[in-house]
Order: structure tokens, then C-alpha cells, then sequence
């Protein structure tokens, strides 16, 4: 499988998600530049966390307008794996490519810690290699972090369980004092409707090596090549003759 | 011609920097502040002559860019 993850001006945990493809995963990873149009053949495409365009009018805001998201945009109509981290999220948000919004954290803080996420659904390439109701440790590190949508788009998502992962504590319950930026109904992270776009605030590049504090967000990075995998041989033995 | 724009969180979305404004305006006093909102102004030159035509472009370039629908309201002036 091969990988490739964009750099905006202002990215700044495009090559830690390098690090933890290439270093740990041992994935094939190409970099993107914002200006390029070409996606050099990826499998699936990552947008990282920071601030790109110094995170100017709004975060994510743009970015989205950059040419390499032209291609995405049609890279994901196509089907293709797209994984939105951070800034990424935002992005993918702005961009219409995931429903509603990220604003200013509750409490108008920066908050940088890890936090407990319940898995709420194994039915992405994300996520597919996951238990379903696991707690992932994992951090997340934003100002803006806080997922609004209005109530109608709010209650699509719950209702095509496009939540995948929701701010809860130790025990998993999902209560408020659990959100740590006042995310509505805790929403950490969410899928398109067709599920091959996912964005989240946590950073699983963050959480790939036991000295970083843990190694959860390897489960999502394997779950995606594993997701891969599967439907490579789907096809080939479709298009295998004989079959 | 100039355009002033206007953009606003919009009603219902959470608003705490709003919020913590006028905590801090009670706390000096000025209890009769309330519903306060935090929003942002865009003030921008238009090689345009025709004012129908400036507003309607000034429009498609808050819906394209300037606000976010999902979290802002927006409202512009044009001076001619």
C-alpha cells in the first residue's frame, strides 16, 4: 500500500505521520506538496495536523482552496482513502468532504494531553481492525477542536453511525466532563457517508511508539492497510480468470 | 468601490469567546451588556463598476470563502 501526506505551508506533523508510516509501519509513503496536482499514485491520502496558512480566517479554511485538494476531492469521489488528522479534519471539513465544523475550544484553551476515545464503529477501513466499544489512548492537541453541526446533520451521523470515535473516560462512558473541548455529543471523529474519508482530532501518529506514551494509533493506520489489503485481493480474484 | 463585510457566529453555535467577553465586561461593571458575539470584519477594494454586479460577486465570495454556512452568518455593505 502506498501512502502519501500533504504539506501545506504551516503543516507541522506531516513528517511525524512520515515517521510513524515509513519508521514503524514500514508502509510505503510519499510526500504531497500543496502545489502539486499529481497524487503520485497513493492509496490513500493523509492530511496532517498544524496550522497551514498559519490557520488564517479560518482553520482549514485555505488550505482547502490549495491545488493538491482539487485532486483529493476527486480522489475521494473515486473511492479513495482519505484519513484528515488534526488541521487535517478541519480541512476535510471545509472542504465539504465531511459534514459541519471545528471551533474554538470550550474552555478557549490550547489543550495538548492524551485522551480516552471509545471506538464506536469497526465498519470504516479505519477502524475495521478495532474492537468495537475499545478505549484508545491517544492525544490530541488543538485550540479549535470543538465539532459543531446543526441538529439535522448532527442526528444523520448518529443514525449512519459516521461517529467513530467519541471523547469519553477512563471507563469509557461518554460524559462532559470527559470532553475535553466541548465537542457536541463528545465527537472525536467521524466518516463520510460512503466511509472512505475519516477526520479526527486525536493524533494516531502521536500514539505509534511505546515512548511517545502508547501505541493505539497504530490500530488505525493498520486497520486502513488491512482494509487495503482485503480489497486488493477482492479484485484480483474478480478479474482472476477462472473466477 | 469598497466592500465592508460582516461575519458572524451564527445563532445557537457555540460562542465562547463571545462568552467570555462579556463575562469580563460584568466584571467591570457594564451589567447592561449581554448577547455578546465575536465575529470578524473584511474590508476589501472592488475593480467593479456596475454596484449590482460588485454584490452579487461580494456574495459568492462570502459563500465561497469569507463564512463558513455550517458556523457563521454574514453581511456586507458596498460603497460606491
Amino acid at each position: 500500500m502506498r501512502w502519501g501526506v500533504v504539506t501545506f505551508p504551516g503543516s507541522n506533523d506531516d513528517h511525524d505521520t512520515l515517521y510513524a508510516l515509513d519508521r514503524v509501519l514500514g508502509e510505503e509513503v510519499v510526500s504531497l506538496w500543496h502545489k502539486d496536482r499529481d497524487l503520485k499514485q497513493v492509496d490513500c491520502v493523509v492530511l496532517p495536523g498544524g496550522f497551514s496558512y498559519g490557520d488564517y480566517l479560518r482553520c482549514g479554511a485555505l488550505a482547502r482552496f490549495s491545488p493538491v485538494m482539487e485532486s483529493i476531492i476527486q480522489f475521494a469521489a473515486a473511492g479513495g482513502l482519505v484519513l484528515g488528522i488534526c488541521n487535517g479534519f478541519q480541512v476535510l471539513c471545509e472542504a465539504g468532504l465531511l459534514p459541519g465544523a471545528l471551533v474554538r475550544n470550550r474552555g478557549l484553551r490550547f489543550i495538548c494531553q492524551f485522551v480516552h476515545l471509545r471506538l464506536e464503529d469497526t465498519d470504516t477501513p479505519f477502524t475495521c481492525r478495532c474492537t468495537s466499544g475499545e478505549v484508545l489512548t491517544i492525544p490530541i492537541k488543538h485550540g479549535e477542536g470543538c465539532y459543531v453541526a446543526d441538529p439535522a446533520t448532527l442526528d444523520q451521523l448518529e443514525r449512519n453511525h459516521q461517529v467513530v470515535l467519541r471523547y469519553v473516560d477512563g471507563s469509557g462512558r461518554a460524559t462532559a466532563e470527559a470532553n475535553p473541548n466541548g465537542s457536541l455529543n463528545n465527537i472525536a471523529g467521524i466518516v463520510n457517508r460512503q466511509r472512505n474519508v475519516f477526520g479526527l482530532m486525536p493524533h494516531p501518529e502521536h500514539a505509534s511508539e511505546k515512548i511517545q506514551g502508547g501505541e493505539d494509533g497504530l490500530k488505525l493506520f493498520r486497520s486502513a492497510l488491512a482494509a487495503y489489503t482485503e480489497r486488493e485481493h477482492r479484485h484480483a480474484a474478480s478479474v482472476a480468470p477462472g473466477h | 468601490m469598497r466592500a465592508r463585510v460582516y461575519i458572524t457566529p451564527k445563532k445557537g453555535v457555540l460562542d465562547p469567546q463571545g462568552k467570555a467577553i462579556e463575562h469580563s465586561l460584568h466584571a467591570l461593571g457594564f451589567d447592561e451588556a449581554h448577547d455578546v458575539h465575536l465575529g470578524k470584519y473584511v474590508e476589501l477594494a472592488l475593480d467593479s463598476q456596475e454596484p449590482e454586479r460588485a454584490r452579487q460577486r461580494v456574495d459568492d465570495m462570502c459563500r465561497k470563502l469569507l463564512a463558513n454556512g455550517v458556523i457563521e452568518d454574514y453581511r456586507f455593505e458596498i460603497e460606491e
